[in-house]
């Protein structure tokens, strides 16, 4: 099982990238459950969605406490929302933003022990460049495919296009392209960094998923 | 075909595959999303022969059914919460007149405090009014119950009730094989109402009865449910053959062959029980589960013999009787009635407060080692709740307890993580 956490603020979009990453996942074969945070959302407002993804059905209903993946849709809750409750030394961690994981002040984060395991993307200029909207969430999707490979890119897009139509589907699965291959060069660069995505394209590195299909296993 | 689908959306596709003629609905969370998906349907044309009319209340919503299946359509709404309690006159006309109507319960707490979030306060609110209430483990179980509720609701001319818990279930996005147009079309007839409010044919329905006749009328009721005690597996099993998966029923077993502890719970948190079932049995404690399928009419005699060899049986549910303790507690101490067994009510959920793993592990071998108080309350703040007890012992005026609590643990905003 791979528990993804995504944090973002009202109107970001939180709830659909948890739903588009179930939904790549499933596009991908394998089981998953999204889920809110179940709150009375406002704009702008600190809002949380969860995804898990495994290779058999998910019966568990609590939501994530100890994360595998987390992705961050808005820096700004750095210092304003716990989010790195629950975040291990071996989770992933996904932050939008322009600037460096050393620059945003998370040098002392646990999950930095492990090289690469903590990248940024500018996701918001990336789907600014290719939607004109400042929405981050499907863009983040991409970047997370290649961090954590547990879900391929190309189910991202497919999700994308699932619910998305015309300008906005095509411009943001361009972006996701985008912050695939940024991320990725991102966790090359990092000395001794894990290339899940270049060298494990289906999950299954030490991540308790087995890269199994929902075929296999139903 | 199976999909990755909202809850909500599911059970809207699946309520449109069942051809309701008149869906009549007043929006509320939990239930918004799904009322939302059948109205797109209906204005797409893709559910044909079908009125959406918007209504300005719930009680309106109810009595609009009951309206439109008095007049032999096929009606369906949907609510939660306080919508139920502001529809309950209707909800008790519905049963007490025998209108199959179908509604959908998207599960929620009872304020006040007010509360959005799930548990099944709303669901017990109506427990004896005459519905028969289904209860769903998953989405694609909400989905198997709606098709079934409305063969079973026509069948004996009779309200169901398809519970389904608020936001765990409806805001959830899970694969679900849905159901295809003839498949529904060849498990749900046509409704041969069995009263209508015909021109043609004048009759009147619901006639004022008094002394003389109203204890035989309730009674027909009861023999209501108890037919649908009989109808619910039989439909559950024509369901699996037609549709190639088990799917609702009375209730469920999950490794209670030889259980000593078993639990017995309603809805999606029976998910997280059996994750919890299967990690005591791994540690080699003998505990299993019971989920019940249909809550009304009550499946006593089913649940006694899956009981078995129970020395503890332990009720979690999401909804507390202040003063009295379980409401399904009771149900399930009358069905162990002459069992050596003894049954413990653990409140678990309420408001939406999650069910944890842990903490389901954790009071489940306290209670192999018989150590489980007769009411536990999982996960509660006892401190939380000393402070207050103190605060109203010091003076008369202490104040709103709901906000002198929140004043206590810093919550500005609920819901953030």
């Amino acid at each position: 099982m791979f528990q993804v956490r995504i944090h973002g603020r009202g109107g970001q979009g939180v709830v659909t990238a948890a739903e588009l990453l179930s939904v790549a996942a499933f596009r991908d074969g394998h089981y998953a459950q999204a889920f809110p945070s179940f709150g009375s959302e406002r704009t702008g407002a600190p809002v949380v969605a969860f995804c898990r993804i495994d290779a058999g059905p998910i019966r568990t209903r609590e939501p994530i406490a100890e994360p595998d993946g987390l992705i961050v849709q808005d820096a700004t809750l750095l210092h304003q929302v716990d989010l790195f409750r629950g975040v291990g030394p071996e989770a992933l961690v996904l932050i939008n933003s322009s600037r460096g994981v050393e620059e945003l002040g998370l040098a002392d984060l646990p999950a930095l022990r492990r090289r690469g395991g903590v990248l940024t993307v500018p996701a918001t200029e990336l789907a600014r460049e290719h939607t004109g909207r400042p929405f981050p969430n499907a863009v983040l999707l991409g970047g997370f495919a290649a961090l954590s490979g547990v879900v391929s890119i190309d189910a991202v897009v497919l999700a994308i296009r699932d619910r998305f139509a015309g300008e906005v589907a095509e411009g943001n699965a361009a972006a996701a392209r985008r912050a695939f291959a940024f991320v990725a060069d991102e966790a090359a660069e990092s000395a001794g960094a894990r290339p899940a995505a270049a060298a494990a394209p289906a999950p299954g590195d030490g991540s308790g998923l087995e890269v199994s299909t929902r075929a296999a296993t139903a | 075909m199976l999909r990755q689908l909202e809850g909500s959306r599911a059970v809207a596709e699946a309520v449109g595959l069942c051809r309701p003629e008149v869906v009549c609905a007043y929006p509320i969370s939990p239930q918004t999303h799904i009322i939302e998906g059948i109205g797109a349907l209906v204005k797409s044309g893709q559910l044909e022969q079908c009125e959406f009319i918007n209504v300005e209340s719930e009680f309106a919503a109810m009595s609009v059914c009951i309206g439109a299946s008095a007049a032999g359509a096929r009606a369906y709404t949907a609510t939660a919460s306080q919508g139920l309690l502001y529809m309950m006159e209707a909800v008790y006309n519905a049963s007490g007149l025998g209108l199959p109507v179908v509604m959908t319960l998207a599960n929620r707490a009872i304020g006040a405090p007010i509360n959005i979030w799930n548990d099944h306060s709303d669901a017990m609110a109506v427990r004896d009014a005459g519905w028969v209430q289904l209860f769903a483990e998953t989405n694609q179980e909400a989905v198997d119950l709606h098709v079934q509720a409305f063969r079973l609701a026509e069948e004996l001319s009779i309200p169901v009730m398809v519970c389904m818990d608020g936001f765990i279930l409806t805001h959830a996005v899970e694969a679900v094989e849905m159901p295809t147009q003839t498949q529904v079309d060849a498990f749900v007839p046509p409704y041969e109402p069995r009263q209508v409010l015909d021109p043609a044919e004048p009759v009147s329905i619901g006639a004022m009865v008094g002394p003389e006749a109203f204890e035989e009328v309730r009674y027909l009721a009861h023999v209501k449910q108890l037919q649908a005690l009989e109808r619910i597996p039989e439909i559950a099993s024509a369901f699996s053959a037609a549709f190639g998966r088990p799917s609702g029923g009375l209730l469920r077993g999950y490794r209670t062959e030889d259980a000593e502890v078993v639990v017995v719970a309603l809805g999606s948190v029976l998910g997280t029980i059996k994750d919890a079932v299967d990690d005591l049995r791994r540690a080699g404690a003998r505990v299993g589960v019971v989920g019940i399928g249909s809550f009304r009419p009550f499946p006593s005699a089913a649940l006694r013999a899956e009981l078995g060899r129970a020395r503890t049986v332990v009720v979690v549910e999401k909804a507390l009787a202040p003063g009295a303790g379980g409401i399904l507690a009771r149900d399930v101490t009358m069905a162990a009635a002459g069992l050596d067994a003894e049954v413990r009510t653990v409140v678990a959920g309420l408001g939406g407060r999650p069910i944890t793993k842990a903490s389901l592990v954790a009071v489940l071998e306290e209670a192999g080692r018989g150590g489980l108080e007769s009411l536990h309350f999982l996960d509660l703040d006892h401190g939380l709740v000393e402070r207050e007890l103190a605060r109203m012992a010091r003076r008369r005026r202490s104040g709103p307890a709901a906000e002198n609590i929140l004043r206590d643990i810093g919550v500005v905003s609920a819901g953030a993580t």
